[in-house]
Parts: C-alpha cells; sequence; structure tokens
C-alpha cells in the first residue's frame, strides 16, 4: 500500500517537475532571442538595443541556460514564478487574482455536465424503445462534436439577445454566470456521458441483474438500485479528461462571453506572449491534473472493495 | 462471456437479427452514416475544388448588399462587406482541412513511432517515454497547441503543426498498449522459433498488426482536429482577417451577433456538420473494425 502511494505521488511530482522543464525549453530556449518574445510583435522595430539588453539582463537572458533554468526552478519551487511582463505584478498574484472566477464557472459546468450525463445514461438503460435508446446513445458524440464558440454564440443569441433572460457579457452575478455555465457543460458532458452509458450497459447484462430480475424486480427498481451504484464510479478515471476539457472549453467559454478567468487571462498571455505568465498557467494546470489524477488514484481502491483486496494481497497493480 | 451475454441483448436490438450481405447492403441500413458519407465527400470536393460548387469568389464584396439573410441568392447570407458567406465558407474549406490533414499526420506519424519504439523496445526505453508521453497528457491539448503556436509564430501552417503535436502523445499511448498486446500473441512467438529477426517480426508481424486501433483512431481524431484548428483560428492564431477560414468566420461575425447572427452561426454550423460527420463515421469503422 505504502508502495503503490509513494509510487502514485511520485509520477505526480514527476509531471508537473516536467511540465515546468518543457515549458522552459519551449518559450525560453527555442525562440532564437526570447528578448523578442517579450515585446509586442507590433511594437519590436521601436525597441532600442539598450533597452533591449538592459530587459536581456533583468530576466537574465545573459545567462547560461542552465543557470537561468536552476534559478527559475528555486524561485518557482517557492511559488515565484517571476512577474507577469504586461502587468508587472507577480504571476502568482496575477492568477490567483482571476482564478476564483474560473473555479466558480468550471465547478458549475461540471455539476451540470453530471447531471447531463447520467440523465443520459439513465435514459438509454431504463428506456424500452429503441428510438430513446438510440439517441441518448447519439447524444454525446454530438455535444463533442459543436464547437464551444458556436454553441456559446448560439446559447448568447436564443437566451440573451432574443428572450432576454439573461445578461450577454461580464461577469457581475449569479445571473451572468448560467449561459457560460451551460455552454461549457456541454463538451465536459459528452465523454462522462458516453462512459456513463457504456458502463451503465455493461451492468445492466451483468449477473446480478438477473438474480434481480428473477427475484422479481422492476425495470426501475434494477436500474435505480443495482445499475446506478455500480456503474457510476467508472467515472471518476476521466477525471483527468474531464478537467483539461474544463481548462480548454474555458478559454474559449470565457472569450465568447468576456468573462475574466484564467481561460481569457491565458488567451490574453498568449496574445501578448507574456512568456512568465504562460508558464505559469501550464505548470498551474499541470500540477491540478497530476493531483487530480492522484486523489482519483488513491480513494479509488477506497471506493470500490475488489481493488482494495488487491492492494491488501501486495500482487502488482499498475503497469 | 461477450458472446454468451450478446445472445441474450441480440432480440432488444432491431434489424441484427439478417444482416444483409456485402458493405453497400449494410450502408443501406444506416441512414445517417450515408449522409454523414455525403457531408464529409462534399467538403471534400469544396476544398479541391471550391469553383464548381459556387460562383461567387471569396473575396467578392458589395458593401451596399452587407449583412443580407440567408436567402436563394446567398445560401449563408453576406458578411459586413457584402461578401458571400458560403463562397467563403467553401473556400475556407481548404485552409481548414488541409491543416487538419497535417496535423492527423504529424500526430499519427510521430506518435505511432514513438509508440512502436516504447512497446517493442521494452525496459528503460519504454519507461523514459511513457513518462514523457504523462506530461504531455497532463496539459490539455488545446492549451499546449497554444503554447506552441506562440513558438512558432501565428499561421494556419503553424496551428496545424501545434495541434499535430498536442495530439502525439495519445496516439503514441495507444500504439504502445496495441505493440504490446500484439507482441504475447503467438505467432509473434512463432516467427521469432522460425527463426526470426527481431527487424523481421517488427516490421512483417508487430506493425502491421497493431495499426489498426491506431487507424480508428486517426479517424476521430480528424473530428477533433477539424475543432482543435478552427478553435485556433476563432482565437486569432491563425491566417489573417481576410482569408477564409472556419474559426476566423465565425469570430469575423461575432462582433455583430446581437443584430446579424447568421454571419456567425451558418459557417459555425457547417462546421460542426463535418465534426459530427467524422465522428460518425470514425465510430462506424471503429465498430466493424471490432468485430
Amino acid at each position: 500500500m505504502l508502495r503503490y502511494l509513494a509510487l502514485k505521488a511520485g509520477r505526480a511530482l514527476f509531471v508537473v517537475w516536467a511540465a515546468f522543464t518543457l515549458t522552459f525549453v519551449l518559450l525560453f530556449v527555442l525562440p532564437a532571442d526570447p528578448v523578442d518574445l517579450l515585446f509586442d510583435p507590433a511594437e519590436l522595430n521601436t525597441v532600442t538595443p539598450e533597452v533591449r539588453e538592459q530587459v536581456a539582463d533583468g530576466y537574465g537572458f545573459d545567462k547560461p541556460v542552465l543557470l537561468q533554468y536552476l534559478a527559475r526552478l528555486g524561485h518557482a519551487l517557492t511559488g515565484d514564478f517571476g512577474s507577469s511582463v504586461q502587468s508587472g505584478r507577480s504571476v502568482t498574484a496575477t492568477i490567483l487574482d482571476v482564478l476564483p472566477s474560473t473555479l466558480v464557472l468550471a465547478f458549475g459546468a461540471l455539476v451540470l455536465a453530471l447531471l447531463i450525463g447520467f440523465v443520459i445514461a439513465l435514459a438509454a438503460t431504463s428506456t424500452r424503445r429503441a428510438w430513446v435508446r438510440n439517441l441518448a446513445e447519439a447524444l454525446p458524440s454530438g455535444a463533442v462534436s459543436v464547437p464551444v464558440f458556436l454553441s456559446g454564440i448560439l446559447v448568447l443569441q436564443i437566451f440573451s439577445f432574443q428572450l432576454g433572460w439573461f445578461p450577454a457579457f461580464g461577469d457581475q452575478g449569479a445571473r451572468s454566470l448560467v449561459l457560460p455555465m451551460i455552454t461549457l457543460a456541454v463538451p465536459v458532458s459528452g465523454p462522462i456521458a458516453q462512459l456513463l452509458v457504456r458502463s451503465f450497459a455493461t451492468e445492466f447484462r451483468s449477473g446480478y441483474v438477473t438474480t434481480s430480475w428473477a427475484k422479481g424486480a422492476t425495470r426501475g427498481g434494477i436500474v435505480v438500485r443495482d445499475v446506478f451504484r455500480n456503474a457510476s464510479l467508472p467515472a471518476l478515471t476521466i477525471a483527468g479528461i474531464t478537467f483539461g476539457n474544463l481548462i480548454a472549453g474555458s478559454v474559449i467559454t470565457e472569450t465568447v462571453f468576456a468573462r475574466q478567468g484564467i481561460g481569457r487571462m491565458t488567451q490574453a498571455a498568449i496574445n501578448t506572449l507574456d512568456i512568465p505568465l504562460v508558464q505559469g498557467i501550464v505548470v498551474l494546470v499541470a500540477a491540478s491534473f497530476a493531483v487530480i489524477n492522484l486523489v482519483v488514484d488513491l480513494i479509488y481502491p477506497l471506493l470500490d472493495p475488489r481493488l482494495r483486496a488487491t492492494l491488501a494481497t501486495g500482487s502488482p497493480l499498475t503497469a | 462471456m461477450t458472446a454468451e451475454l450478446d445472445v441474450l441483448a441480440a432480440p432488444a436490438r432491431p434489424g441484427r437479427a439478417s444482416p444483409p450481405a456485402g458493405r453497400l447492403g449494410r450502408l443501406a441500413q444506416q441512414p445517417f452514416l450515408v449522409l454523414s458519407w455525403i457531408i464529409v465527400l462534399v467538403v471534400i470536393g469544396w476544398a479541391v475544388a471550391p469553383g464548381l460548387f459556387t460562383s461567387y469568389g471569396p473575396y467578392d464584396g458589395d458593401s451596399a448588399a452587407g449583412f443580407a439573410p440567408p436567402s436563394a441568392e446567398h445560401w449563408f447570407g453576406t458578411d459586413r462587406l457584402g461578401r458571400d458567406l458560403f463562397a467563403r465558407s467553401v473556400y475556407g474549406a481548404h485552409t481548414t482541412l488541409t491543416a487538419t490533414l497535417l496535423a492527423v499526420l504529424v500526430a499519427f506519424g510521430i506518435g505511432t513511432v514513438v509508440g512502436l519504439i516504447a512497446g517493442f523496445g521494452g525496459g528503460i526505453v519504454d519507461t523514459a517515454i511513457m513518462r514523457v508521453v504523462d506530461v504531455f497528457l497532463a496539459i490539455p491539448s488545446l492549451l499546449l497547441a497554444m503554447v506552441v503556436v506562440s513558438v512558432l509564430g501565428y499561421s494556419t501552417q503553424n496551428i496545424a503543426l501545434a495541434v499535430g503535436v498536442s495530439s502525439i502523445a495519445s496516439f503514441a499511448r495507444v500504439m504502445r498498449a496495441q505493440v504490446l498486446a500484439v507482441m504475447t500473441q503467438d505467432y509473434v512467438k512463432a516467427a521469432y522459433g522460425l527463426g526470426g529477426g527481431r527487424l523481421r517480426v517488427l516490421v512483417r508481424h508487430v506493425v502491421p498488426n497493431s495499426l489498426n486501433s491506431v487507424i480508428a483512431l486517426a479517424a476521430l481524431e480528424v473530428g477533433t482536429a477539424v475543432l482543435a484548428v478552427a478553435s485556433l483560428g476563432f482565437l486569432g492564431y491563425g491566417a489573417p482577417p481576410p482569408q477564409p477560414e472556419w474559426g476566423l468566420l465565425v469570430a469575423e461575425g461575432r462582433d455583430y451577433v446581437a443584430v446579424h447572427p447568421w454571419a456567425s452561426i451558418m459557417p459555425g454550423l457547417a462546421l460542426a456538420l463535418v465534426v459530427i460527420s467524422t465522428h460518425r463515421i470514425s465510430t462506424s469503422y471503429r465498430k466493424e473494425h471490432r468485430r
């Protein structure tokens, strides 16, 4: 058990370190002259050589790459990713400023997406009509196929401009959260629903369900009492994918609805080539991903007694 | 186990009892699949010979006829400068689909080789490669693609490379899993037993038998890559404005969405239809090859 824990935690740490190193190589080493990236491309020609030197000195670009790397890594370990080129404020503070706004949006969208996923899976499993089942099975692939920017614009058009139910832009109050939440929930719900439909179907054909049929249980009773509990657990295995979808979706959603948040800040940081900020965001996202997967790996055995037994006997579980 | 259960489940599904013979017969039973193929083929036609599908040019504008709603004359309506949006969508197919193709080729080519080396090499090589793959999987592909594009510079070609690079990891993982599965098969052991060298076994047996799942993934990746390319175009990392590109078309219309919604919705719907169709096709491919 301890070995399992240490292995998983070690892998998570490695991912975060490697994400830092990867972004360092991509952003600080590969560009021919990283100083170029620090200025707005439109204003690049007006920058004097003195200013360039000063900047290169300030960022340590004149030192050997390895020293730069070690210095940045050392600072990053204490949570210091340097300061944003655009605002001059510390990267950590800049990210923390907008993080709550994205967390609220992402959490709301996640809850909604889970709801959609379960409704689709329940509908597909409990119906006797083939066309309802076919529709429920086709919906998830439709949900991931519609571009987020299109669904955002459609939702905006219908519920804001036509019906006037919700404000179109901005981030004031709960009402402004509804449309972005729906927009973000749609693509996130797709993979969840797909997985749930499959695992509901598998469980529905399993032995204990046949036993319940034999005992005279109703279809609805079986779905709710037997299948629902056993088939929900696998949804945890795609927590990492779900997180990635939430992040990618929030970039587009926040842009369409002009909300402040990590997604829109990422886009702005990349547009203005705010390298330290981009690196900070990427490392934060990779770290969150690693932590989420670590937590899932650790709590999964607690929730599934069969896995717990495998772990206790010490047989190799992971490849 | 599954065979038995399939028999139990069979009566619930209509149309399974007597599958008609031949590929075309099966196709005729699935109207949506046929429709998907038609949509994809038409859009490929747009990309190859746009002049056959529209008499308007992508840049021909008549500013007096700006923001016309969809009509018989202008199927998708016109944009701010009176340019026909259907023509711009047709010509945009070339930009978007070429980028998609390049992205999938990059991801498929590099990912397959990396996965093959990991799976066939084994040991420390495998461990090292898979840990790197883990890192790429930990960064959402849109974010990774954005970072890569910011380093390479803004253009549709670079978008394609970025989208491709960000999908290498998933291809590598699937290929490695397949290679590992194939290597335990008896025919591989038999090939070694017959005196085949490692290279011969690799080329003759492991590679051909591992590719099927990766090709299925590539089919699925086409839809995902179209979306990613268009998303990056929408965010403004692709071709500069006068050029027609699907994501950019939606972005251009977005500024006027309150008053002239079709300017961004029509090109967006065309894009969504294409992605849905490719997903439908790749699903049926996977189903056919699992049996």
